[in-house]
């Protein structure tokens, strides 16, 4: 790295720590942003459209992406994790583990002949898209990967889980560049940093908790988050709302799914569910001009900039918007039926659908505890992770030198998200600048 | 807010929570019920919360309530809505103002120990011959029958095919024969908590008195009751369900025949929604040699309501035209099942009935898990 400044540490490339990354590394300091998956872009890569602006997601994504993979001040360690961290504010000394990707880094051009070739192509449930599609053993998460260079999946390789794979390696063979190394092992890389930046973003709950719903029984009920993969324009079906083959031509949406309910440990609200189902009703629209679109909410919360001219321009657009959460999916012949009270009308009625969207709540990364643990931070009692102060420390965690960004703080929206992580990198500049002082 | 109901709610030692609701309508989307009548749970909720119910004397769709706590099982916020409808039909039964039949149950009960209006002195004369010991002599197993299996025709063949199974596995169990009283379950949902208390009071000591580890029921009805609303010290309550699922993993309980039928099977609301027993009356079915076993659309957390429930045995409901049951039995004979299995005397009622008036006796026919595990023993 260029610089002879007191470093940081960024866990987590979601648009928060890659934010983060990036301010501190413009302001000369040295950056080490670790990511335990392939490739940086946390959640917001699996976004078609954001609102209320409706940006494409990687168009306005992929360019920051670009620029921590390259910037001369920023390490970038993908498909790593933090395994220990010691000292204190101003000297933390952190070991990283990178996990074998039996992939040379330097060497793959990323062309992609290895997964072609692969025995496992098109058989391996694709996790990026939501499992809506299928890769190969060998990966890379989507086109727009930094760094574009692929894994092996070690969960699905023949080769790494049976010990052989045929009489030749497929990918091996196919590889023009000689990537492929299956004796790679772990390595465990040591790093002296002055400040730390928590960025890990956040899990959805798992629909089935609601088993009103019949996630998981019925093929057409799906997440927001596997709505955005069928929207998108690099997922399944390259953007077009398809089940099954078939248009859908009535969708409902329901809001809240998981969320302000203390029996699933979510008794908060999840703050972007409103807005996005909101944002998926315009898709549908857009894409299907002709299509019965019903959203059916408790209380409609559009609070940021531009979100209710947002939410107006939606309803002009046709969607018709139920107050009222349902409170069962059944299918009658083959179409599902979504009963619910309509509270204004004062009636239950039962709203026919060929696709059910779950605006499932925004939980803590499964592994918040073992994080907090590892880092010596405290969570509040909704699960994320604690903030100093409420009010005047929003982005200190309540340990010294390690600040928070992002979603791993409380569920929050792509602005709010990136003001945080700018926010979390003025505050470390704060403690590295005093570093300096006394190194 | 009408403070009253609140207070009322709680001196019932009911958990309502009127001030929790956030009028999302979670409950009577999901309420049986309410496309059917004029009964809107959530708006009841909404009117007693701000002071505006009017007279509950006109609102005979308060007795529509099956208590199958849909209601309560969705409510995210435990606001308990079903436990408001309680709660304003103990006003009612004060007031004297019930429909007449769920009054003629009432004083049966309360007379006789059953709602069907039986003596007393015959509650065991099912049982006669059968072998069937008195739980007074000390047993492992204390069989609760439950007054419908204990008077009704219908039901008392699946009493018999109980008596059967147990003592094919060879268990150590009794019944109490005409001490037997009614347990309260449905008693205490029409709102008549004093003569609920009694039955409490009586049947509590009594229960205990056997000094059994186990208590089985027949019913769905009154495991409940007794699990949830006994406090039952030193007595693990089941349902049979529960029990035979275990006798089977136990080995005690073997198959020598087959039944080669195709079933599917109705969860009942006190069972399953109320007690989340959803996997072990499928166990049973299961393991019976024979059984081809089938699902239907709505199960589990997603079954629908037989309408037997909260006094609705003894009270027809504001809409006779369009019954649950109806739209259940049909959705069974889709399945291309032979026979509906229930676990829940009430369930046998309203779905053979249904199954009668819909016209699918030649195609469909009602059969309790008990009477399946007999005919494979
Ligand atoms: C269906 C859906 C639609 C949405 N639509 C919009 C929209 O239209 N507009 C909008 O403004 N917002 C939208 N959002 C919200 C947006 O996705 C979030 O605001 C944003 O992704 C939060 O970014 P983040 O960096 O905090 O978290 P994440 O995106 O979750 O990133 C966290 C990163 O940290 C990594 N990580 C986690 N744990 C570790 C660890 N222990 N070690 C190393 N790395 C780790 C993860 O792999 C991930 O890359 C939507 C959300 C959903 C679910
Ligand atoms: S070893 Fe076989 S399964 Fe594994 S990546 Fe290569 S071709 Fe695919
Ligand atoms: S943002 Fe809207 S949909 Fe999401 S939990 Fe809050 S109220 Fe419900
Ligand atoms: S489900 Fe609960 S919170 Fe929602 S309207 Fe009904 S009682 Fe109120
Ligand atoms: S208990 Fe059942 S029938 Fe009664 S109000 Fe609740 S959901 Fe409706």
């Amino acid at each position: 790295m260029a610089s002879a400044k007191p470093a940081a540490l960024v866990i987590g490339a979601g648009i928060a720590g890659i934010q983060a990354a990036l301010d501190l590394a413009d302001a000369g300091f040295p950056v080490y942003l670790v990511e335990r998956e392939p490739s940086v872009g946390g959640r917001m890569s699996q976004l078609d459209k954001t609102f209320p602006t409706l940006d494409c997601s990687s168009c306005i994504l992929t360019p920051k992406m670009v620029d921590v993979g390259q910037h001369p001040n920023i390490e970038l360690m993908t498909y790593s994790e933090v395994v220990a961290v010691e000292g204190e504010v101003g000297s933390f000394h952190v070991t990283i583990k990178k996990k074998p990707r039996y992939v040379e880094e330097d060497l793959c051009k990323g062309c992609g002949a290895c997964a072609e070739a692969c025995r496992m192509h098109g058989r391996v449930i694709d996790t990026f898209n939501q499992g809506l599609g299928k890769r190969a053993a060998i990966y890379v998460p989507f086109p727009q990967a930094v760094p574009l260079v692929y894994t092996i999946d070690p969960n699905a390789c023949i080769y790494l889980t049976r010990g052989v794979c045929g009489k030749t390696f497929k990918c091996k063979d196919a590889c023009p560049a000689d990537a492929i190394n299956f004796d790679q092992k772990e390595q465990f890389v040591e790093v002296d940093v002055a400040a730390i930046i928590v960025a890990t973003g956040f899990d959805l709950i798992d629909p089935r908790t609601k088993p009103e719903f019949g996630y998981g029984v019925y093929p057409n009920v799906l997440t927001g988050l596997e709505f955005e993969r069928l929207s998108s324009a690099s997922g399944p079906t390259a953007g077009k709302i398809l089940l099954n083959g078939k248009e859908p031509k009535d969708v409902v949406f329901i809001h809240c799914v998981g969320s302000r309910d203390p029996h699933t440990g979510v008794p908060y609200c999840s703050r972007i569910c409103c807005m996005y189902t909101a944002k998926h009703a315009h898709l549908v629209r857009d894409k299907l001009p002709d299509a019965r679109i019903t959203v059916f909410y408790i209380d409609m919360r559009a609070f940021g900039k531009g979100y209710e001219e947002f939410y107006d321009r939606v309803k002009h657009e046709g969607v018709i918007y139920r107050r009222g959460e349902p409170s069962e999916v059944f299918k009658r012949g083959d179409k599902l039926v979504v009963r619910a009270d309509d509270t204004l009308l004062r009636r239950t009625v039962e709203v026919e659908a060929d696709l059910v969207v779950l605006a499932t709540a925004v939980v803590p990364r499964a592994d918040t505890e073992a994080v907090a643990r590892l880092l010596g931070l405290e969570r509040t009692p909704d699960g994320f992770f604690k903030e100093a102060h409420p009010k005047h420390c929003p982005v200190e965690s309540t340990r010294p030198g390690v600040f928070l960004a992002g979603c791993c703080q409380g569920p929050k929206d792509i602005p709010d998200t990136v003001a945080q992580g700018k926010a979390a990198a003025a505050a470390a500049m704060g403690v590295l600048h005093q570093a300096m002082g006394n190194g | 807010m009408q403070a009253d109901i609140q207070e009322l709610a709680k001196e019932l030692g009911l958990g309502l929570d009127l001030l929790g609701c956030i009028q999302c309508g979670k409950c009577t989307g999901g309420c049986p019920v309410s496309i059917t009548t004029a009964l809107n749970v959530r708006f009841l909720v909404y009117e007693a919360l701000v002071d505006a119910l009017p007279d509950l004397g006109g609102m005979e769709e308060l007795w529509d309530c099956t208590c199958c706590f849909t209601c309560v099982e969705r409510c995210p916020k435990d606001v308990r809505p079903a436990e408001l409808i309680i709660s304003l039909r103990s006003q009612l039964v004060e007031s004297g103002k019930i429909p007449g039949t769920i009054g003629d149950a009432l004083m049966s009960i309360f007379r006789q120990g059953n709602p069907l209006g039986f003596a007393r002195e015959d509650r065991a004369a099912w049982a006669e011959g059968l072998g069937i010991k008195s739980a007074r002599e000390g047993c492992e197993v204390l069989w609760f029958v439950g007054c419908v299996p204990s008077y009704d025709m219908r039901s008392q063949a699946v009493a018999k095919a109980a008596a059967k199974v147990f003592q094919a596995a060879g268990v150590d169990f009794g019944i109490l024969g005409t001490e037997e009283t009614c347990c309260g379950n449905e008693v205490r949902r029409v709102g008549e908590m004093g003569l609920f208390e009694m039955l409490v009071e009586e049947g509590k000591p009594l229960l205990e008195s056997v000094g059994a580890p186990t208590m089985v029921t027949t019913s769905p009805h009154c495991f409940n009751t007794f699990k949830h609303e006994y406090n039952l010290e030193g007595m693990e309550v089941l349902h049979y369900t529960q029990f035979l699922a275990r006798l089977i993993e136990e080995g005690k309980l073997t198959f020598s025949g087959k039944v080669e039928r195709v079933v599917t099977y109705h969860d009942p609301c006190f069972l399953g929604k109320q007690n989340h027993v959803f996997d072990e009356p499928r166990a049973v079915l299961q393991a019976i040699p024979g059984v081809k076993f089938v699902e239907m659309d709505r199960i589990r957390e997603r079954s629908l309501c037989c309408e037997g429930g909260g006094g609705r045995m003894w009270f027809e409901g504001t809409n006779t035209e369009e019954r649950l049951a109806f739209q259940r039995v049909h959705e069974a004979a889709e399945t291309g099942a032979e026979v509906l299995a229930v676990a829940c005397p009430f369930c046998m009622s309203m779905l053979e009935d249904a199954v009668k008036v819909q016209g699918l006796e030649d195609r469909l026919k009602v059969m309790d898990i008990l009477e399946l595990v007999a005919e494979a023993m």
